[in-house]
């Protein structure tokens, strides 16, 4: 009983967490493979640490506002 | 599998069909089905919605009938809720049926322009938190604070009804016909519809406009910080954490960014805590100690810097930490709230509802209330988040009411949770700390003598509770803290302390409270200077192209230089105003805004009218109209008033008068210098309330003629022209809303069934 109750708890921090990470856009790159893969690209995609810098810099050259 | 997806798709009430993957289940519920949910009334649902309107409706008379010594806090929530409910339940539907009528069959950008980066198709709840957090930042934490010297209920009444019938559907229509558009900016919008006037109008505008809502954002982090030690070693301490967040995510653990925000916010915790500790210190307490102009100097400089470094240097980790803190700081507040639920005793109606020579802001309540709550009930900024970011990543084009119109909604509840914190403080105190020191005379006594001489109902305030409420939230002073921030904190302080941590817990609780606003505002200078750069350096490089080169340094350079001196005049201008910078520069911020609304809501109506739906117009006319009689009245108050105390130039020609006297002092400003201060500032506030206004006229008068133009061609029979991207079957399905509904919950089983691989076509690109 009391076994079901943690998983349930745990679950449930994990799915908030998980909605927490998306909504900071923690999942980019792991969306960011998915999208190449189903695609079909014939060349290997970035490796993560390639993306979050392009992801930055292509940011230098296209701001997005922020709200008052 | 019922019926082949031709038939299953009849009956639409979209033009036109659309041949979707016959292989494929349908990428959208059936319409019939649709109506069937919609148009059933069983009796549990007719009962739900008879207790919601009924506890709508008795917390409604709770706040507006009944004349009681105080009113609780939680009938702000029932009240604001239930409204909420009920206009998205019922009025957003009805625009989506006759106005924006979105078809699931077609991709969205996100499907037919998936990229794996830009345009990518995003849970449609995660979406809400990412498009929420980037409309709802300090604004609407700030406008109702000020304008709850009116008392409440005015604020209540606009920030509640205003964002049901205007401010949602604002950003519901210009996220859904962005998204139409291939995620389009409103100014590319604003052009393709209005034309070269209409839309050149439109891009000076909202130039203009952003530099005045940076510059009034950053003056009330100026306000905050002025004289605080403390804020200023907590909230300065944010550059470094940020600076440390970005060398992590870039060199260290690359894409790491719970793990980040996490260390940021423990680190954020520790500098507010530090801060503290560091003010009590005899050194610490001289080091921080910093006047308002020392401060609005190192902001300037600040900006400058920002805007030029690497985004993931600064800009990308604050903007995790902002996002982090602000979904946690509304959890608090609300929890606090609910829990607490403080007593508010300030007059639905306060004595100054009926006067214009309100300390805090000037004016008379109306139009000057309604522009002085922009965010939370109407605000023109968000019509740039809602054609930026946010149409790229929507998955249905039907789950832009739940995202457009609901995410507006949650900004609202945010605004009513700080109007209660504000005013669940003592109104001797909110009057202390929001009028101008020309007006309180800057110590404890003053104020106490001066709020006491209001002859406010119920108000006698004394010099050892201004005392003992700086002493208790850590600071050395709170007289005149004006900008709102401050009260905000304060309240909020007021709120939590009996919820967590006694007295004691005072100082962190309001420490953190202006941490965060500051922390919002910073992300919004930088983010808005970079974005004005841009928009600046696209309009020159119409004449000279090499600025169209965003990667050319001096372009930029330059460029950024001249946006921030732009928006750092203003801030200078109201930090060394003689008569107290927030209550006069405030309602500009709120006109700015509301143009911009009325800008992006007169682009929504022209191609409302050119999509040929004349019967609902009136849904966007509507707010469009009153948006546009708010501030074009309050502009001609302020460029025409007698009253100097409201019209600029009024202003202007009194002191210009009292100088050519050969006076030494006149009203608030105590020297020649003050003197000429005023009839400068006001000169250049009163010329930008001209040229705003005149622009916004310009694109008001050019959305209505191409609204006509496209009644008289509908008239004749001729065909207009569509702007759309045209329309691309869509291979995916998604539930519209929070929860799915039956039908769609079999439809997306069905969904479930089918192999990954075929559901989405590849491009091969």
């Amino acid at each position: 009983m009391t076994s079901t109750g943690i998983a349930l708890v745990a679950s449930g921090f994990r799915g908030f967490a998980r909605h927490l990470g998306g909504v900071m856009g923690a999942d980019a790159y792991a969306k960011y493979l998915e999208h190449h893969r189903s695609a079909g690209h014939q060349e290997a995609p970035m490796s993560e640490r390639e993306f979050w810098r392009d992801r930055t810099d292509r940011q230098d050259t296209n701001p997005q506002g922020r709200c008052c | 599998m019922a019926g082949a997806p031709d038939e299953r798709n009849s009956g639409s009430r979209a033009e036109g069909g659309l041949a979707t993957d016959p292989d494929l289940p349908p990428p959208a519920v059936d319409e019939a089905r649709l109506e069937a949910e919609d148009r059933k009334w069983t009796p549990a649902k007719i009962a739900l919605w008879a207790a919601i309107a009924l506890m709508g409706g008795v917390a409604w008379f709770m706040l507006a009938i009944i004349r009681g010594e105080t009113v609780n806090a939680i009938w702000f929530v029932f009240a604001s809720v239930c409204t909420y409910l009920i206009g998205y339940r019922f009025y957003s539907k009805v625009i989506e049926r006759y106005i924006t009528k979105p078809d699931d069959r077609r991709a969205t950008p996100a499907e037919y322009k998936a990229d794996g980066k830009d345009y990518v198709r995003t849970d449609r709840n995660v979406l809400f938190g990412h498009h929420f957090a980037a409309i709802a930042g300090a604004g609407p934490l700030v406008g109702p604070v000020i304008a709850a010297q009116m008392g409440y209920l005015p604020g209540t009444i606009w920030i509640i009804v205003g964002v049901v019938f205007a401010g949602a559907v604002q950003d519901y229509l210009v996220l859904f016909f962005s998204m139409r558009r291939g995620g389009r900016s409103l100014g590319q919008m604003a052009r393709e519809e209005l034309g070269v006037i209409g839309g050149t109008a439109a891009l000076i505008a909202t130039l203009l406009i952003m530099v005045i809502i940076v510059a009034i954002l950053a003056l009330v982090v100026v306000n905050a910080l002025g004289e605080s030690p403390w804020g200023v070693f907590s909230v300065g301490m944010t550059i470094p954490i940020a600076l440390f967040m970005g060398v992590y995510l870039r060199y260290l653990r690359p894409g790491k960014v719970m793990e980040v925000s996490i260390i940021g916010f423990v680190l954020l915790m520790a500098a507010i805590i530090g801060g503290g500790l560091v003010a009590q210190t005899e050194w610490g307490a001289t080091v921080f100690h910093l006047d308002k102009v020392t401060i609005a100097w190192g902001l300037i400089m600040y900006g400058f810097i920002a805007a030029i470094l690497p985004v993931w240097l600064l800009l990308a980790p604050r903007d995790y930490l902002s996002t982090f803190m602000k979904i946690g700081v509304i959890v608090m507040l609300a929890l606090a709230i609910i829990v607490v639920r403080p007593e508010v005793n300030v007059p639905a109606f306060s004595e100054f509802a009926g006067r214009e020579n309100g300390p805090v802001f000037s004016g008379a309540l109306f139009p000057f209330l309604f522009v002085t709550i922009a965010c939370g009930a109407l605000s023109g900024f968000h019509a740039l988040i809602s054609s930026g970011t946010t149409p790229k990543l929507v998955e249905k084009e039907r789950q832009t009411r739940y995202i457009g119109f609901g995410g507006m909604l949650m900004e609202s509840f945010v605004a009513i949770m700080a109007l209660v914190a504000a005013i669940s403080i003592d109104r001797g105190l909110y009057f202390a700390m929001n009028a101008p020191a020309a007006l309180t005379g800057g110590t404890v006594e003053t104020a106490a003598t001066w709020v006491n001489s209001l002859g406010l109902a119920g108000v006698n305030i004394s010099p050892d509770l201004l005392s003992e409420t700086a002493r208790n939230v850590g600071e050395q002073s709170i007289v005149s803290r004006t900008g709102g921030a401050p009260t905000l904190a304060v309240g909020l302080a007021h709120i939590m302390h009996q919820f967590v941590g006694g007295t004691a817990m005072m100082g962190f609780w309001y420490h953190f409270a202006i941490m965060f606003e500051a922390l919002f505002i910073l992300t919004a200078v930088d983010a808005g200077t970079r974005v004005a750069r841009f928009m600046l350096q696209d309009s020159i490089g119409n004449f000279v192209p090499k600025f169209k080169e965003a990667s050319w340094r001096p372009g930029a350079w330059l460029c950024t230089a001249i946006m921030v001196l732009a928006w750092g005049a203003v801030l200078l201008m109201g930090v060394t105003d003689p008569l107290g910078g927030i209550n006069t520069l405030f309602p500009l911020f709120g006109i700015a805004n509301q143009l911009l609304a009325a800008i992006a809501l007169a682009v929504c109506l022209a191609i409302v009218a050119k999509r040929g739906t004349f019967k609902y117009l009136w849904m966007v006319a509507l707010p469009l109209a009153f948006a546009a009689v708010v501030t074009i009245t309050a502009s001609y108050q302020k460029i025409f008033s007698s009253t100097p105390a409201v019209g600029y130039f009024a202003n202007n020609a009194a002191f210009s008068k009292a100088l050519a006297d050969g006076k030494k002092e006149f009203g608030t400003a105590k020297s020649v210098a003050a003197m000429e201060a005023v009839v400068r500032n006001t000169a250049i506030q009163g010329w930008l309330s001209v040229i705003f206004v005149v622009l916004s006229i310009i694109v008001i008068a050019t959305a209505v003629l191409a609204t006509a133009k496209a009644f008289r061609d509908r008239a004749a029979g001729t065909a207009t022209t569509d702007n759309e991207d045209p329309a691309v079957p869509s291979r995916v399905f998604a539930p519209a809303g929070l929860a799915p509904t039956t039908a769609e919950r079999e439809l997306a089983a069905e969904w479930g069934n089918v192999p990954a691989d075929a559901r989405v076509e590849r491009a091969g690109h």
